[in-house]
């Protein structure tokens, strides 16, 4: 079945060839209808190894660890587990065989305590009782997991909680664990944190694989690295004879684009003015909770204001209450020297807001509908979308203009290299990438005064990434205001001329983006540091020790997502 | 580009046909199973129902049967492109008639100005018992599943509080029904032999007409079908999705208000306890069934007339009077059924175009890579087209 791989084949050569491999994967091919599908994927995994997926959002790693995990079925191409070839129908198959994984959306129930999460759906195994709970703490000792089995889940961070994942897998008899994009959700100090549970189970002799497009983090991590661009593995290094760079350009297939903009084009004058905002959410269970509190910032014009944050400390909220789709209590919003705080939605959009929303799917299109429709949607009183009031009575129902919105929409298509047959398909048919780049050319053809972008680049490939930067900076010169708000911290380093770092709803620190390091603002964004970061090339003498700073910026991080762990979740979906 | 454009017309209009040329044939032979278990003939039960529904004075029958239906239809799918289940047009328009028939039993003006007069009170009577679910929804959080039903069974109790001797009806012989209303203020006929057409028709073709309109030209209907089709991206986008809800839901209820026209109207000039009812629930099958589209749900209207015609002469020929039921519950389920199919495939032959395209055009802006996987694109873009038929299952 599996063809000659036009790839290099196979992982690092050296040890273990006489034994099988914990898992190996020959010429690996899913097809999906329009999507990038896994082509002759090979990849041997050493036992008692971490072994590194690395490649650009959208290569293809996660549906590659789904079939591993058999959550899908590879169209061709086998996979052996300890030497012997399996046929994985299930993810209980592949429990039964001893793959774990740990999603990158954690599958916890918030209600029930870490034991009683742990054993759910594996009563089986160790009954319910005190035999479970000798198990759970066996485990959690044998790998320093730091375990508090009768603690609540919703009490728990997210990194406690990843943790809790991991020992689901190992509680179900895991000798392999799948980590999807572990680190996502993570800041620097939690990451290092995670690595070192992961260098214990290794000398345990368990294997993990583990899939990531940071190259830092794989690099310090793993002992071998496969690599996958466009469904395919193109290389397997070691992480001894590679650097970060060669790594970056085998991902990409080429130099990697910048997000540096340096050359200033920042104005004196102020577009967006936002005053002391503040906003309380309800919880399910009733109680009210202040989600953004005493927010203040101005963007000029020609200016990118970056908000840097772990996913959940309120940069959503602020989104919607700058967008109007929740109404703030208090404080007050000023574009262009208008006030805005309680205008509507559409008022907005048309006084020249631009939205490039976090979730594309729930927030930018219409996916059923087809392209051409998707061209009106959040701009269906402006040109050339709009005809005016029918027969020019005014007041009269508006009507739209068909034709002019389907040629706009083909103009889109073409300026902006969206890649589609035509303007007739629905906008679901296309990739994440493409779909991006039609919303950012619908928002921009509008000349917005401001532009909201959150994550614009998130789950886009390199060469849409590379355009969509190139489009922002460039209606910067043009005098454009962005709000960036980004988890990617070098992309925020990259395109922001001044950076806020929010936290509990607060914006808690500001940063010269030509200046502060990716760790300075992790450090920020965990509650350690506050006011304005101070770049030192030395190790600081007059403030705390790091080291200490860090770890009590870890729990304190944690903390705060508990209060919002609902928000954190549903931020992190793609 | 613009060839592909025409492939996507083409497989639209090939889309457009395949769903109710595949239902139908479907329910075709699975009534014929049913009447065949039943131990008659198929065949000749069809060949009854062709024969006897094309008979002029059952033409005429089928056609004023839908003109309500029709009505019905339109009031449910205004619900429907909204994602809103009204399964209140029943007692809404019940409620509505009963009020324009009191309201038109009792007043004598110009012929004309009584019959709009009419007209509006049922609209606005239809409208603001729809609206009462529309508000729950928005101010309460209430399904409007719930609360619709609910006003039906309110709506039956509440008109037949009223339509009594000592309140607001008359009695004649056993039935009890509201005044009649005045000759001047009755509904034209359009006078076709053996029997006449209602004039209401041109209610109906209105109301298609200002549907087609609406939803699919004006900004309004614009924004009513992106809440429909999603609420998160409708407000993102700028609609007032709560504003909305109650705006689509006093729309539903004002169309529902015209469904007891054409009998109002055209045939029994007053409301009694004979008023036909349960219409509503057979708007929801005939919009189901007509796919929410103008002309669909029309010819979803005529077919029910049909198959309801042509039910009472197969009872007359010995078979059983259930099948009409049957054929009925059978054709909606294949219809949705078929659709759903059908919809599936149409995008997942989009999506792979989508792919196609991609594979086809490369990636200019990506210079190419050291290896050998850019140059297999194609290829393998093709072996996925080609090999896509057999590895679907």
């Amino acid at each position: 079945m599996s063809s000659e791989s036009s790839g290099s084949s196979g992982a690092p050569s050296g040890s273990g060839q006489e034994s099988a491999a914990a898992v190996e994967l020959r010429g690996i091919t899913k097809r999906f209808p329009g999507v990038v599908a896994n082509r002759d994927i090979d990849i041997r995994v050493e036992r008692g190894t971490v072994h590194a997926l690395v490649g650009e959002n959208g290569a293809g790693k996660s549906t590659l660890m789904k079939i591993l995990y058999g959550m899908q079925r590879p169209d061709e191409g086998t996979i052996s587990v300890d030497g012997e070839d399996v046929t994985l129908h299930s993810p209980a198959d592949a429990i039964a065989r001893g793959i774990g994984m740990v999603h990158q959306h954690f599958m916890l129930a918030d209600n029930l305590t870490v034991l009683e999460n742990t054993v759910l759906g594996a009563e089986k195994l160790y009954g319910i009782g005190s035999r479970a709970r000798k198990k759970v703490m066996e485990l959690s000792d044998a790998y320093q997991l730091g375990i508090r089995p009768d603690v609540l889940v919703e009490d728990l961070g997210v990194a406690d909680r990843q943790r809790v994942e991991i020992l689901k897998a190992l509680y179900r008899g895991a000798r392999v664990l799948i980590l999807d994009e572990p680190t996502a959700v993570l800041v620097p100090q939690e990451v290092d944190a995670l690595f070192a549970n992961l260098r214990e189970l290794k000398s345990e002799g368990l294997t993990v694989l583990f899939i990531s497009h940071k190259l830092g983090e794989v690099l310090s991590v793993a002992d071998a690295i496969t690599v996958i661009r466009r469904g395919t593995t193109v290389a397997s290094v070691r992480p001894q004879e590679t650097t970060p760079k060669q790594l970056a350009e085998l991902m990409v297939g080429s130099e990697l684009p910048s997000a540096e903009t340096r050359e200033s084009t920042v104005t004196d004058q102020p577009l967006l003015r936002v005053t002391d905002l503040h906003l309380s959410a309800a919880d399910p269970d009733g109680g009210l909770r202040t989600v953004l509190d005493g927010i203040s910032f101005t963007i000029h014009k020609g200016e990118v204001l970056g908000v840097a944050g772990v996913e959940g400390n309120g940069q959503a909220e602020l989104v919607e209450a700058i967008m109007g789709m929740s109404d703030p209590d208090g404080g007050s919003v000023t574009l262009d020297g208008q006030d805005i705080s309680h205008a509507s939605t559409r008022s907005r959009r048309e006084s020249g807001i631009g939205y490039i929303p976090e979730d594309r799917h729930r927030h930018g299109l219409l996916l059923e509908a087809p392209l051409w429709e998707n061209r009106i949607l959040g701009h269906v009183t402006e040109k050339p979308n709009t005809k005016g009031p029918a027969f020019g009575i005014p007041g009269a129902p508006h009507l739209l203009a068909l034709k002019e919105a389907r040629a706009d929409a083909e103009r889109i298509v073409e300026e902006y290299d969206v890649r589609t047959p035509g303007i007739e398909v629905s906008a679901a048919s296309l990739s994440g990438g493409n779909q991006q780049k039609f919303i950012v050319g619908r928002e921009m053809s509008h000349d917005p005064k401001l532009l909201i972008a959150a994550h614009p680049t998130r789950g886009v490939d390199v060469g849409a990434q590379a355009q969509i930067w190139d489009q922002i900076r460039a209606a910067r010169r043009e005098g454009l205001a962005v709000l960036l708000i980004s988890a990617d911290l070098d992309e925020l380093i990259g395109l922001s001329d001044t950076l806020r770092v929010m936290y509990r709803g607060k914006l808690v620190a500001d940063a010269d983006p030509a200046t502060v390091t990716p760790q300075e603002l992790g450090s920020a964004m965990t509650g350690a540091a506050t006011g304005h970061l101070e770049h030192r090339e030395e190790h600081r003498e007059d403030g705390p020790a790091p080291d200490t700073e860090d770890a009590q910026g870890a729990e304190d991080a944690e903390d705060a997502r508990d209060s919002d762990s609902d928000t954190s979740e549903r931020g992190g979906d793609k | 580009m613009s060839r592909l454009k025409d492939k996507f017309s083409a497989q639209a209009v090939l889309q457009a046909l395949a769903a109710p040329a595949l239902a139908l044939l479907t329910a075709f032979v699975l009534s014929s199973a049913v009447i065949a278990a039943t131990g008659k003939d198929p065949f000749h039960a069809f060949y009854v129902m062709i024969d006897f529904g094309s008979k002029s004075d059952s033409q005429v029958w089928i056609i004023n049967k839908a003109i309500p239906y029709y009505l019905s239809a339109a009031a449910v799918a205004i619900g429907f492109r909204m994602n809103l289940f009204n399964i209140g047009v029943d007692g809404q328009y019940r409620v509505a008639a009963f009020f324009a028939a009191v309201v038109g039993g009792a007043l004598a003006l110009p012929g004309v100005l009584q019959i709009g007069v009419i007209i509006v009170v049922a609209m606005a009577v239809g409208a603001l018992w729809a609206g009462i679910a529309g508000v729950l929804k928005t101010t309460r959080g209430v399904s409007e599943v719930i609360t619709t039903i609910m006003l039906n069974s309110i709506a039956g109790s509440l008109i037949g509080y009223f339509l009594s001797e000592d309140k607001l009806a008359v009695k004649d012989g056993n039935l009890f029904h509201t005044p009649t209303i005045p000759e001047a203020a009755r509904f034209f006929l359009i006078p076709t032999s053996p029997d006449p057409i209602y004039g209401t028709v041109v209610i109906a073709a209105v109301i298609g007409l200002a549907y087609w309109f609406v939803l699919g030209r004006t900004r309004f209907g614009f924004d009513l079908r992106a809440v429909g089709r999603s609420e998160s991206a409708a407000s993102a986008s700028g609609v007032s999705v709560r504003r909305m809800v109650v705006t689509s839901m006093v729309l539903s209820g004002a169309v529902a208000g015209l469904v007891g026209m054409p009998t109002l109207l055209n045939k029994s000039f007053s409301y009694g306890t004979d008023f036909p009812t349960g219409v509503g629930f057979t708007g929801i099958a005939i919009a189901l069934l007509g796919r929410n589209h103008p002309i669909g749900m029309a010819l979803a209207a005529l077919l029910w007339g049909f198959l309801e015609r042509t039910g009472i002469q197969l009872e007359f020929e010995g078979y059983a009077q259930e099948i009409v039921g049957v054929m009925q519950g059978i054709i909606v389920l294949c219809v949705v059924i078929a659709y759903e199919i059908v919809r599936r495939t149409v995008l997942r032959r989009q999506q792979s175009a989508v792919g196609a395209e991609l594979s086809a055009q490369g990636t200019p802006g990506a210079p190419a890579g050291p290896d050998a996987a850019e140059a297999q694109d194609g290829k393998s873009a093709q072996s996925t087209q080609s090999k896509k038929a057999g590895t679907t299952a």
